[in-house]
């Protein structure tokens, strides 16, 4: 390879990052104690409805042990 | 100018530079040529915009991290966990083993369930559950939104689909189609919204949108300097991006349409071996080989909490979160699953029972049990609950659970 492409390959390395760079330093961004408030919020509001938190009733719970009936 | 929709990947000598790349099949003044993706984008930005050069380009680069960097900064004004100190601290986790499926005849990669909240599609090292594919290892696997079908994929470089049937004895291999294909490893697929889309990722360093009907290649996303080992995609209806997590540290999200990187993270010390999103979408967690797992807020653009402990020495390979967020589990190689309190950062629970690495940590759909997959060649099916402060003396359960 000349030296001229390796030279125009790097330029366009360069010129990649730079576009990528710009484009992640343009993004609107908010304060940390706005976002974690929200994932706080999210939590707690949804903390009702988690059965790992809050665990189901046997009879609604879709792995508990079968339950057979035997008829005489 | 070239058109940017290309069909195919190949790998090969590129037409322009000679090198052995991933080549894109584009036309060029109407000829068909092979360019890797460097001299495609060399010909696209031909012409350097007035006073450029490389000089004056890293110069740029430089100047553009420092500003990220200040920026990101600024707006660290509280740790996640100080922001909860106020949230109610869990108390005693309480699990049941629900299940223990041992059907595997080796190690288990990779798992997904079904959502019918019911079945479990699980690859290994030899075979999975519903068809035997003609290679090794199994990967990847996935289940369709409808369930009607299976995707995986691994040391094959292919993601194929199988459509499922209640028929035990159709040969369902016979009905497999390939849809995608990487010059390296398969390391995770997923179907979009619809069965018509696959999502994959690969040791190429690449992940690619497929159409399943045609295998035609729709969108590919480059920006891993490395293997790509995880994706996963926004929980949104009309969500449009998802989040990559690889062997060069960094984690990426994606714009699926255009195939832009909107955002990288690049904070852990190790490769990331597991993506996923945060219940509301705003965030996402990560495990990594370097022992810890991170969640990193969207709209902050910045990490805001690592979940670590001196004691903990090991990768963590897979991680899920419960389906209000308030818990991140976590499978580890040290055969374990740690479970997170999100919110305070603390460790709430350890679970035992596995006899190898756990690779694969599952919450099920609706939320009700979690499954753990791992190389001891079982699956582990469990729910549980929290017991809040209050409520633990009148129990007297240990902190620490075993899986059997």
């Amino acid at each position: 390879m000349s030296n001229n492409s390796a030279n125009s390959s790097n330029l366009v390395i360069a010129q990649k990052a730079v576009k990528q760079l710009r484009l992640e330093a343009s993004i609107r961004r908010v304060k940390v104690s706005q976002a974690a408030a929200d994932l706080k919020t999210f939590c707690l509001q949804n903390a009702s409805k988690d059965p790992l938190l809050v665990g189901v009733p046997s009879s609604d719970n879709p792995f508990r042990p079968p339950k057979s009936c035997a008829l005489f | 100018m070239c058109d940017h929709t290309f069909v195919a990947i190949t790998f090969g000598p590129c037409d322009s530079c000679t090198l052995n790349k991933p080549l894109m099949n584009i036309y060029l003044q109407n000829e068909p040529v092979n360019y890797c993706s460097l001299c495609v984008e060399m010909m696209a930005c031909q012409g350097l915009t007035q006073g450029e050069n490389l000089a004056s380009l890293k110069a740029e680069s430089e100047g553009l991290k420092l500003r990220l960097e200040e920026e990101r900064a600024k707006l660290h004004d509280v740790e996640l966990h100080q922001a909860a100190e106020k949230v109610e601290p869990l108390g005693q986790l309480v699990t049941k083993a629900r299940r223990s499926l041992k059907g595997h005849g080796n190690k288990v990669l990779c798992t997904d369930w079904c959502r019918d909240k019911r079945r479990l599609v699980s690859s290994s090292q030899v075979t999975e559950h519903a068809v035997t594919m003609p290679c090794t290892w199994v990967m990847a696997c996935a289940y369709a939104p409808s369930g009607c079908a299976i995707a995986c994929g691994g040391l094959d470089n292919k993601c194929s689909v199988y459509p499922l049937s209640l028929d035990k004895n159709e040969n369902l291999s016979a009905k497999k189609k390939s849809v995608a294909m990487h010059t390296n490893y398969l390391s995770a697929c997923s179907f979009t919204n619809s069965d018509m889309q696959i999502l994959t990722s690969s040791g190429d360093g690449t992940c690619a949108l497929w159409d399943v009907e045609s295998g035609q290649l729709l969108q590919s996303f480059h920006g891993h300097s490395a293997d790509v080992l995880s994706l996963d995609l926004a929980p949104s209806e009309t969500g449009n991006t998802f989040v990559s997590g690889g062997c060069d540290k960094k984690a990426n999200v994606w714009d699926m349409r255009s195939g832009q990187n909107i955002q990288s993270f690049e904070t852990h010390e190790s490769d990331i071996n597991s993506v996923k999103y945060y219940p509301s979408g705003d965030a996402f967690a990560t495990g990594s080989d370097d022992a810890t797992c991170r969640l990193y807020d969207l709209r902050a653009d910045r990490e805001v909490a690592i979940y670590s402990k001196e004691s903990i020495i090991f990768g963590a390979s897979s991680v899920d979160f419960s389906i209000s967020g308030r818990l991140l589990f976590a499978g580890y190689n040290d055969y374990t699953i740690n479970v997170w309190d999100v919110l305070k950062g603390t460790r709430v629970s350890i679970l035992f029972g596995h006899e190898n690495r756990v690779s694969t940590v599952r919450v099920s759909p609706d939320g009700t049990a979690f499954c753990s997959g791992s190389w001891d060649h079982t699956l582990r099916v469990r729910t549980g609950r929290y017991l809040s402060l209050s409520d633990t003396h009148t129990h007297t359960h240990t902190h620490t659970h075993s899986l059997t």
